[in-house]
């Protein structure tokens, strides 16, 4: 029996999966700032600690570090702790317990525990924020073994994932962009989890691959429908798990088109597209390449205030089609 | 209350805590693990000098009366979380000294399965959830446990070592504080032995009692003689019924001394020999310990050498059950990174 699927926005979808975790299994709690009656800065949490009580939406005090703590040590005695950070870029303040314990908490005790951690974190930029409140780090924690790394692109898998990354006995980081927060989709009701560590051909196509992450597999999807006009035909990955990497259905889409295009928000340098590029580099797929591989990322500065500027720091659908156009038609 | 009655009780109150509170089979078993705990570290200080141990160590020799202190009044499925100088937490909460050296040994039988070494020793059925190389690392994550705790109401407590360094790292303060908003049943526990690495405290702590701490989270604070069985025992058997009864958390203070350097790599610039051997001589917990036990006729000096030559030939099997284990092979260098990767 097919579940019945509504229009919910990406909040909405990430809401529900909490819900529907706190409903059926009393291990799960939240913890955050302002999660509870404030709702959390993005209203995501919104009115669960009214539905499920204070002692399981958790406000804690603005102790990033010491807060992320207590959910591993609650992960490794029996809890299933989901954890918001207010801003992606807090968990700098937090980098000692995400990746000196909670990645290496199961290595480093032989396997003698699990940590069952998810953490949400509210990345990207695009609100006027500025430097501190802008910053997309999903590839800093991608490169510590013992993390998973999600970017769920759609209300779909941001309710699907979030219920898969609950059953994983692993930590699980979910980057979650801010500007995706109000954007619709089609989520199925009930639970339903989308496997991590599995990518999606959003669009297929045969003249060139784009491998996007978050916000920018729609941006990308902007583009090859523009494209399509010119009789471009482009494929879009959208690669929702960077670590671990789902390197066959890359790998398959670049043998088929022979050209590749990576996208993301992060600072190009030594970020995923790097990553993807190096894989593609050292595969089979090398052979099949028709063009040198291209990679369209942040700028190298941090993210600015005025707003014309803010955009011209991360890739905008022009850029991609630009990129794209001349990828295909062997322009540089 | 009868004449007689108040005279047994003036006579108790000079009768140390640890010998109203134990069994004399109890409090010659916490000898026994003294010692355990002593020639534990000095087996495995001898096995590295010999080679047979690489990387580094942090030796607690001279504090071990704070951890068996501490351990005194926990129940088997308590836990605790642990430091770098965390051998003798690990022996005190029940573990078994053969894969601990199989652990430093790193072999698959220890403790670790040869992935910890000795800053990780962990032995996670007894309770401990492990020792940490970060200082404060461990302080948040007893708090995690604490929560899961009070959550479950399954009536656990949790002990949180961590040294006099740890009190200056911000994760001590965020921890303290969120344990006592929210009453947690979790016991803090200092390990004051004078120095963090080579900075001593009074070069790197405001307050002259690091317990004194605690007044900023609302929470008993005290300071013992870490080198006391008894008083520390006392202690913990104050702040582990508070916490179990729901009350919130305690810190307590355990001033004590290493006797050895921070790690292999120190050349004890920083403290005058006199001191050390001052400490040795006047204040050793051990010593301190058995003249309690004989004082009191727990123990008599035969029976003292009967402990000592149990706990040297459970060290020298346990060395050698160390030696004579399996290595991990070379191919199993990625298991235990995920689960699903075992």
């Amino acid at each position: 029996m097919d579940a019945k699927v509504r229009e919910l926005s990406y909040s909405q979808a990430v809401q529900e999966a909490m819900a529907i975790a706190l409903e059926s299994d009393p291990r799960v709690f939240l913890m955050g700032e302002d999660i509870g009656v404030y709702g959390g800065a993005f209203q995501v949490t919104g009115d669960l600690v009214e539905r499920f009580g204070p002692e399981r939406v958790i406000d804690m005090p603005i102790s990033e570090l010491g807060g992320a703590g207590v959910a591993v040590g609650a992960a490794v005695t029996g809890m299933r702790p989901i954890f918001e950070f207010q801003f992606s870029d807090f968990a700098t303040l937090a980098m000692e317990q995400i990746v000196n314990q909670a990645a290496k908490m199961r290595f480093m005790l032989g396997g003698e525990v699990s940590v069952p951690l998810v953490m949400r974190f509210p990345a990207g930029s695009g609100t006027g924020a500025a430097a501190q409140h802008s910053q997309s780090l999903e590839a800093w924690l991608a490169h510590v073994p013992g993390l998973k790394v999600i970017q769920p692109a759609t209300p779909h898998d941001a309710k699907g994932m979030l219920l898969a990354a609950l059953e994983d006995p692993d930590p699980v980081m979910i980057f979650e962009h801010k500007l995706l927060y109000k954007m619709k989709g089609a989520v199925p009701e009930g639970h339903y989890t989308v496997p991590i560590g599995k990518a999606d051909i959003a669009r297929p196509g045969k003249d060139a691959t784009i491998v996007a992450t978050s916000i920018m597999v729609h941006k990308a999807l902007e583009a090859a429908a523009a494209l399509a006009g010119e009789g471009i035909d482009l494929e879009v990955i959208d690669l929702r798990t960077i670590r671990p990497i789902d390197r066959e259905t890359v790998i398959e889409s670049v043998k088929k088109t022979s050209r590749l295009l990576c996208v993301y928000e992060a600072v190009k340098t030594l970020g995923i597209g790097a990553e993807i590029s190096a894989m593609i580099a050292e595969s089979e797929a090398f052979d099949y390449l028709d063009a040198p591989i291209v990679r369209l990322g942040g700028a190298d500065s941090p993210i600015p205030y005025n707003p014309d500027l803010e955009k011209a720091a991360v890739p905008q659908v022009p850029d991609i089609i630009a990129s794209a156009r001349a990828l295909v038609q062997g322009r540089r | 209350m009868s004449a007689t009655a108040k005279k047994a009780a003036a006579g108790a109150a000079n009768v140390p805590f640890a010998f109203r509170a134990y069994t004399p089979d109890q409090l010659r078993g916490v000898l026994h693990k003294m010692h355990l705990i002593r020639k534990f570290e000095e087996g495995a200080e001898d096995s590295y000098t010999r080679g047979l141990i690489h990387g580094t160590m942090h030796l607690s020799i001279g504090q071990e009366a704070s951890a068996l202190g501490i351990c005194a009044p926990l129940k088997a499925d308590d836990q605790i979380t642990s430091t770098h100088r965390g051998h003798g937490h690990c022996i005190a909460k029940g573990a078994q000294v053969d894969r601990m050296f199989a652990e430093f040994f790193g072999k698959t039988t220890g403790y670790c399965k040869g992935r910890g070494g000795s800053m990780h020793i962990a032995d996670v059925s007894a309770g401990n959830l492990g020792a940490n190389g970060i200082v404060a690392g461990g302080i948040p994550i007893a708090v995690g446990a604490a929560l899961s705790a009070k959550m479950q109401k399954n009536g656990k407590v949790v002990v949180c070592f961590f040294g006099d360094g740890a009190n200056n790292e911000g994760a001590f303060h965020e921890s303290l504080n969120m344990a006592a908003i929210w009453k947690l049943p979790v016991v803090f526990v200092c390990e004051n032995n004078g120095y963090g690495m080579s900075t001593s405290t009074a070069r790197s702590t405001a307050v002259e009692r690091i317990a004194d701490r605690a007044a900023a989270y609302a929470m008993p604070g005290v300071t013992v003689n870490g080198n006391d069985f008894s008083a520390v025992a006392e202690a913990s058997t104050t702040a582990v019924e508070r916490a179990r009864r729901g009350e919130g958390p305690s810190l307590i203070e355990t001033k004590t001394y290493r006797h050895r350097g921070h790690s292999k790599s120190d050349r004890n610039r920083y403290r005058t020999k006199e001191e050390i051997e001052e400490w040795k001589a006047m204040r050793d917990p051990i010593n301190l310990f058995e003249a309690e036990l004989q004082q009191f006729g727990v123990i008599d000096e035969a029976g003292i050498a009967a402990v000592r030559a149990a706990v040297e030939a459970e060290i020298a099997a346990g060395i050698e059950f160390a030696k004579t284990s399996p290595a991990p092979a070379a191919a199993e260098g990625l298991n235990f990174v995920y689960t699903e990767l075992q």
